[in-house]
């Protein structure tokens, strides 16, 4: 098993026609097949799309029309900045299960008005400012590399796209391997928290372990320590180990990510490194010993 | 993107919001027009920077026992004896650090009498997504103390996005700051406005410490820090003139015109990685090996050669970097990109101290290749750990 996509996922590509959008999408198609259905464009409806080796697949205007035609049950949004709120409301209004929104630089006003409309509605959206999710040699959404995964048993939930990648090497450098990696981005006001993919990998038969990395900003760990800690007590845990980025970063400054900031005393790295080992959760102390730190929690 | 005050407060007052008479000094030349211009006999002498705890900040160059960075004065003569004393020199307050900010401007304002001071801000809350005012009746203090040893004095009420600030929002308001009288009134109007232009100016913060009620029982904005969302400055050409320059460090600045994600730190070794997350957490694992990072530096997913070029030039512009540590995980970068970048860089302006490679992800052999070609003096690492060990045994020896 993995969560929320496999090899049955079916894609629709939001900004499909653009330069990031076209480069990611033949990255996926040649990723073990996984189903890139079609693209949307509001002025090149009925138009193909091609990809440099020959592959082609159809343009929509509307969203709504390329579900209809594809059967599309997700869609990926690379539509630039000030357009990336409006393709995510556009998905929404299709009903699109699951939209995972790679853009970086969304406003976050934008976001408010997004996460008021995702709150009443059937989808779930993934990010904005993620690298996508991937579950090996099944399904590839975004723009993690594939080339350093290896289908295994642990599950990846981060906040940031390069320390993903870092937790995948390393479980697969360990022989482990993962279920499904999982970036939710790195913006303050987003899709989805830690403690919905969290419950999610708890549920998942195949998921033996998590990695959880975190960084400053915000409570977002906090309450999903918390969560894990309450869950432990109904008898539902599986080993974890997590990192948190931003141990030197600097109060009142934002670290390149929106999201990634210490403000009123709030966010500290350390506050959420104390929260996570209180509920049992192996903090690394350093980003490269991810892999180690989570053979440790196993026990081997 | 952050603003001073006077600039916060003529964009609140073309909201509508009650905010007091007053002229900002660039010169000692300007103190006489400005004083003209307000009807005294009260006058309030402000330092524009860009960090809080301005009242009870030091001047460096005074003596000890010498007044803070805002200043009371009851007749024009005071008012310039203040700005002779406060422009030019640096202030000291705990949000600047030791080394304090040259006050290059000031605001002259007109004196208010205040019966009680009440905290406001505006912000997102990112915990349930919403624009939320906090409200408490501490004003005038540090609303970091007053969450530590009084939280149940403050209050949050966020605001639905569709239906705006509405009439019931405005009365939890006044609840919280027990306000009744003029003063409930005026927040009918207030609230609203300052919600709008939060929004409406794509805001990440408008803090009003303290809001103010008069002795004539009115509302007034007394002070106001206002920053804005960096994200959504494409639609803000407006504001991109209330930038102040001379707050910014001037590797910032040029990073920001390279779209380069940097910050300038203490340490001496300088960074250049691929991706928030792993940029803080290389600067993280250089202080666990006993170093301290130089900068904070993410060249961002769709980086060129020019852009990484700029950025290593940065670097190296830096007279405190002893060592370069550069770690990309490819991803949407490219290996060979920033291996390239960095060959083109060092050819430019030279390479003075030793610099560590570490490659992974999207086209690494190529990278590598470039970098093992290009004849440059440099330590390739194996991974992140191998890489800080390395860069810090550079520079420590």
């Amino acid at each position: 098993m993995s969560i929320l996509i496999d090899r049955d996922t079916k894609i629709l590509v939001q900004g499909l026609t653009g330069k990031t959008g076209s480069f990611h999408t033949e990255q996926a198609l040649a990723y073990y097949g996984t189903q890139m259905v079609g693209g949307t464009h509001p002025k090149k409806g009925g138009e193909d799309w091609a990809s440099s080796n020959g592959e082609s697949l159809p343009i929509f205007s509307t969203v709504a029309e390329g579900k209809e035609r594809t059967g599309a049950n997700a869609s990926v949004v690379y539509v630039p900045p000030a357009g990336a709120a409006g393709a995510i409301l556009e998905a929404i209004e299709a009903e699109i299960p699951l939209i995972i929104c790679i853009t970086e630089g969304v406003p976050v006003m934008d976001m408010v008005k997004v996460k008021a409309k995702l709150e009443k509605s059937n989808s779930r959206l993934i990010g904005p400012n993620c690298p996508g999710i991937l579950t090996p040699e099944q399904c590839k959404i975004g723009i993690m590399p594939g080339s350093i995964f290896k289908k295994g048993s642990v599950g990846v939930v981060s906040r940031s796209g390069t320390l993903t990648y870092e937790a995948v090497f390393q479980t697969s450098n360990a022989g482990l391997g993962q279920t499904t990696a999982v970036g939710i981005g790195g913006d303050p006001v987003k899709g989805t928290e830690f403690i919905d993919m969290l419950e999610m990998f708890l549920a998942d038969d195949e998921t033996e372990s998590i990695i959880m990395i975190g960084e400053i900003g915000g409570l977002a760990e906090e309450e999903a320590a918390q969560f894990i800690a309450d869950e432990a007590k109904k008898g539902r845990s599986k080993p974890m180990a997590g990192f948190i980025a931003g141990r030197t970063a600097p109060p009142g400054r934002t670290m390149g990510h929106a999201g990634a900031v210490i403000s009123g005393g709030k966010g500290g790295a350390e506050d959420k490194i104390d929260a996570m080992e209180a509920a049992g959760i192996k903090v690394s102390p350093s980003p490269a010993k991810l892999g180690e730190t989570l053979l440790a929690a196993l026990g081997k | 993107m952050n603003i001073h005050e006077y600039q916060a407060k003529a964009l609140l007052k073309e909201y509508g919001a009650p905010v007091a008479a007053g002229v900002p000094i660039m010169t000692e030349a300007d103190v006489d027009a400005a004083i003209d211009a307000l009807p005294g006999p009260l006058y309030v002498v402000k330092s524009q920077i860009h960090a809080g705890g301005r009242g009870k900040g030091k001047f460096k160059e005074l003596p000890e026992d010498a007044k803070g960075g805002v200043r009371l004065a009851f007749n024009p003569d005071e008012v310039r004896s203040h700005v002779k004393e406060m422009l030019g020199n640096t202030l000291v307050t705990k949000q600047t650090g030791p080394a304090g900010k040259q006050v290059n401007r000031l605001y002259l304002e007109d004196g208010a009498d205040i019966d009680r001071e009440l905290y406001l801000s505006v912000l997102v809350d990112r915990e349930t997504g919403l624009v939320s005012f906090v409200a408490s009746t501490e004003g005038g203090m540090d609303i970091e103390a007053v969450a530590e040893e009084t939280p149940e004095l403050i209050e949050t009420i966020g605001i639905d996005p569709e239906a705006g600030c509405t009439p019931a929002d405005v009365a939890k308001l006044v609840s919280a700051f027990k306000i009744d009288g003029d003063a409930a009134k005026d927040a009918e109007t207030l609230f609203p406005l300052l919600y709008n232009a939060f929004v409406e100016k794509d805001m990440s913060l408008l803090e009003v410490n303290p809001l103010i009620v008069m002795t004539d029982g009115h509302l007034r904005v007394l002070d106001a820090k206002m920053s804005f969302d960096g994200n959504a400055e494409f639609r803000h050409p407006e504001l991109a003139e209330l930038r102040d320059l001379s707050e910014e460090d001037a590797k910032e600045i040029e990073a920001s015109k390279f779209d380069l994600a940097y910050i300038a730190l203490d340490g001496d070794i300088g960074c250049m990685v691929n991706g928030a997350g792993l940029a803080m957490a290389t600067m993280d694992i250089i202080k666990l090996y006993g170093a301290e990072p130089a900068n904070f530096l993410d060249v961002g997913g769709g980086a060129t050669v020019e852009k990484v070029t700029a950025a290593f030039k940065i670097i190296t512009s830096d007279p405190q970097v002893k060592g370069i540590l550069v770690n990309i995980f490819g991803g949407i970068m490219r290996c060979d990109v920033i291996a390239e970048g960095v060959v083109t860089a060092v050819k430019d302006v030279g390479l003075k101290v030793p610099l560590v490679v570490r490659l992974e992800g999207t086209k690494v052999e190529e990278g590598k290749k470039i970098i093992n070609e290009s004849g440059l003096d440099v330590v390739a690492a194996d991974d992140l750990d191998d890489a800080a060990q390395k860069i810090v045994k550079a520079v420590k020896g």
